[in-house]
């Protein structure tokens, strides 16, 4: 069988297709069928010659394989340092092999290389501030995902998520109607504590665009709640758009370029039509990277950005307690040791490390830094997808080992995670460990902590 | 043969590597790609320069960056070994006599102690280096017969040289040995992966315009290595 049903080289663009994947429960027909899936080694060798160029093709030729990088893996460490767990050797089995092979390479190859590149690495980029050569393994691996991903080879959940963007431009089934709806329902349930809460939805020209996570409307809608609060006592002038709200990309993770390109476009489109002077993501750190560090080169916008300058919730927090539009009440911070979960993605690869130290500094009075922190953070060990992927859940669980041991060294029992990603591995670590540490993003923190002036102060006060 | 080794193969050696060289970074350059890469480079030029220059300069003093600083050991015997390698052909007295009677130049020679001393360096960490590859499993894992193969090519120069000065003083047969080695040596690098010679600069600046434009080098201090 060339291709299967359910596994094949087309990305779902349809709800029936969406559907039928869905109703395979775990992917158990769906990875039957990529056993007998079909490599188009044609395709592929054309793919290579026409997207890898002289930067890929250099690291993989001149990787002196010097095993630096070795110890910059959390995979490495939390797998008794396995050199089959080396960043260099990882790559060089997989995609410099297929190189070197010119793309002659079959099922069971592609299978051990979609293995590799989704169970053994989260493209968190550490190894890249590590290598003497500045090869970056995990933007390899994240390379190397779109080629599986052309190929019919990714993880299922991958499939559905790439599919869900391209079907309802967000990584849940959430419509736009759904969306509209629950902004409408958090602003009038939070309003009744919050006299003259809003939650504007296409307000024109407003200052800032808010965008967010999909699990917040789908699981989480008092986050948006909670969001509205703070902008609410900020008293920033405010909006959500309608559509183009979701800033995630299960698209990126999954290697499926087309799809982040529409998921990004759509964000985008909503600057185009609103106007806004700025946009704020949520405390999400991929969805940060997909929609404004990568998304803008998807889009083909040559300025290597977004159309309306952008930042994320960490730095807006910042912003906002440094111009004193939030104000902590010194009574209120955080009196117990409490660490902060460096995010890859908007922190090693997002540059906004002082941003989060300056939060720190505002809202804790024993705040304890990580071992290694800033730009040098270990992945959660979530990343990349890993969180979403059944197949996996046996190496993601082990990764999750170095993280814990840094959470430990640090003493704090509480744990900020601004970043949904990390947020999750974070529970699941300790659900798994019972380590006895309790995790939070920044939202549900800072209302507890502001000073709120009296004519917004909520009705029972 | 001597004439031959130290005539016209030593015009293909030094052909080769100049030219060589040069056609591997305007390759690299030419082959990158802002949309693929994912890096503007030709736009946020100041960022990307920064960027680019933070990358290389950390990296090239020793114990400049936490990799290196992680790695003591690994770091001395890198150094040791590549500042052997660059100074001691340049300012050795033999070649710039050598290069005055031939082509009528000849740069600044250093002392024969000093020349001595940092080929034994190259011929020790050489070694230390092979051993490494043998001892530590990450290292061992990724090693091929290549990776010795390139380290006997850049030793082999500094060993023959030993024994054409020392052992051998007067033998023609050592000296063309030596040379021979020599021209090997420079022709494998814009062949082989010692071309990370000139890529190494190439590849770090990529890596610094990466983090410096596109990666917060807009928004924070900048990567500290
Ligand atoms: S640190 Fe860099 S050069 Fe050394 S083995 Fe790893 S990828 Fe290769
Ligand atoms: S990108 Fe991260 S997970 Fe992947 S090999 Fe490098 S350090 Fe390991
Ligand atoms: S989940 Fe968080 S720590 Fe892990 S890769 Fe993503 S951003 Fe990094």
């Amino acid at each position: 069988m060339p291709e299967g049903k359910l596994c094949n080289r087309q990305p779902v663009t349809t709800l029936e297709q969406l559907q039928a994947l869905l109703a395979d429960k775990g992917g158990k027909q769906y990875y039957e069928e990529m056993n007998r899936l079909e490599v188009d080694a044609k395709a592929l060798w054309d793919t290579i010659q026409r997207t890898c160029k002289s930067r890929i093709r250099t690291w993989l030729e001149i990787c002196t394989h010097c095993g630096l990088c070795a110890e910059s893996c959390f995979y490495y460490l939390a797998n008794h340092k396995d050199p089959s767990q080396v960043p260099a050797y990882k790559i060089q089995s997989t995609l410099g092999e297929i190189i070197r092979r010119k793309g002659r390479v079959d099922n069971a190859f592609l299978q051990y290389t979609m293995d590799t590149v989704f169970a053994k690495c989260t493209c968190c980029n550490r190894c890249a501030i590590y290598c003497p050569l500045g090869i970056d393994t995990g933007v390899m691996a994240s390379y190397t995902r779109g080629l599986l991903f052309s190929q019919g080879f990714t993880p299922w959940e991958m499939k559905i998520g790439s599919g869900m963007h391209r079907i309802f431009r967000a990584q849940m089934d959430v419509t736009t109607e759904d969306w509209v709806e629950t902004c409408q329902w958090m602003a009038e349930e939070t309003s009744e504590d919050w006299p003259g809460l809003e939650i504007p939805i296409d307000k024109e020209g407003a200052d800032i665009l808010y965008t967010v996570n999909a699990r917040e409307p789908k699981h989480y809608p008092e986050d948006i709640a909670q969001a509205a609060i703070l902008f609410h006592v900020a008293g920033e002038n405010w909006t959500v758009p309608s559509e183009g709200w979701e800033e995630t990309s299960l698209a990126m993770f999954a290697g499926d370029w087309e799809g982040c390109r529409q998921q990004v476009q759509s964000v985008y489109d909503a600057m185009a039509r609103l106007r806004p002077k700025r946009m704020v993501v949520t405390e999400c750190g991929h969805a940060y990277r997909a929609t404004v560090i990568e998304g803008p080169y998807w889009a083909g916008l040559p300025t290597g950005k977004t159309p309306v300058e952008t930042l994320h919730y960490v730095e807006w927090v910042a912003e906002a307690l440094r111009t004193g539009k939030l104000k902590i009440d010194p009574r209120k911070k955080i009196k117990e040791p409490v660490t902060y979960q460096d995010s890859c993605n908007y922190i090693r690869n997002g540059g906004l490390a002082d941003a989060a130290r300056y939060i720190m500094s505002r809202i804790a009075e024993d705040f304890r830094e990580m071992g290694p922190s800033r730009e040098h953070n270990f992945c959660c060990g979530g990343g990349g997808g890993l969180n979403g992927i059944g197949r996996y859940r046996e190496q993601r669980n082990i990764g999750l080992k170095v993280k814990r041991d840094q959470i430990l060294a640090t003493g704090a029992k509480l744990v900020v995670a601004p970043c949904h990603n990390c947020w999750d591995a974070i529970r699941d670590l300790e659900e798994i460990y019972r380590i006895g540490i309790r995790w939070t993003f920044l939202k549900p923190l800072l209302i507890n902590m502001i000073e709120v002036p009296e004519h917004l102060r909520p009705r029972e006060e | 043969m001597y004439e031959f080794v130290t005539g016209p193969l030593a015009w293909l050696a030094f052909a080769v590597f100049f030219v060589g060289n040069l056609v591997r970074l305007v390759r690299y350059v030419r082959g990158l790609d802002w949309k693929l890469d994912r890096v503007t480079y030709g736009t946020n030029i100041a960022y990307g320069v920064r960027g680019a220059l933070r990358s290389i300069v950390f990296w090239l003093i020793p114990f400049g960056t936490h990799s290196w600083r992680n790695n003591p050991g690994f770091t001395i015997l890198v150094f040791t070994l590549h500042a052997g390698l660059i100074f001691t052909p340049l300012f050795l007295l033999a070649h710039n006599i050598f290069l005055q009677e031939r082509w009528g130049f000849s740069l600044w020679s250093m002392p024969g102690g000093l020349a001595d001393t940092l080929t034994v360096a190259v011929l020790v960490s050489a070694a230390l280096l092979a051993l490494r590859r043998i001892a530590l499993p990450e290292v061992r894992r990724i090693t091929s017969a290549y990776d010795y193969a390139l380290l006997a090519v850049a030793a082999a120069p500094f060993l023959s040289g030993l024994i054409a000065r020392y052992a051998y003083a007067n033998s023609e047969f050592w000296l063309i040995v030596h040379v021979l080695c020599g021209e090997i040596f420079l022709i494998a690098i814009p062949l082989t992966k010692l071309s990370h010679f000139v890529l190494f600069f190439a590849t770090r600046a990529q890596i610094g315009m990466d983090f410096g434009i596109k990666r917060g080098g807009m928004k924070g201090r900048g990567l500290q290595w």
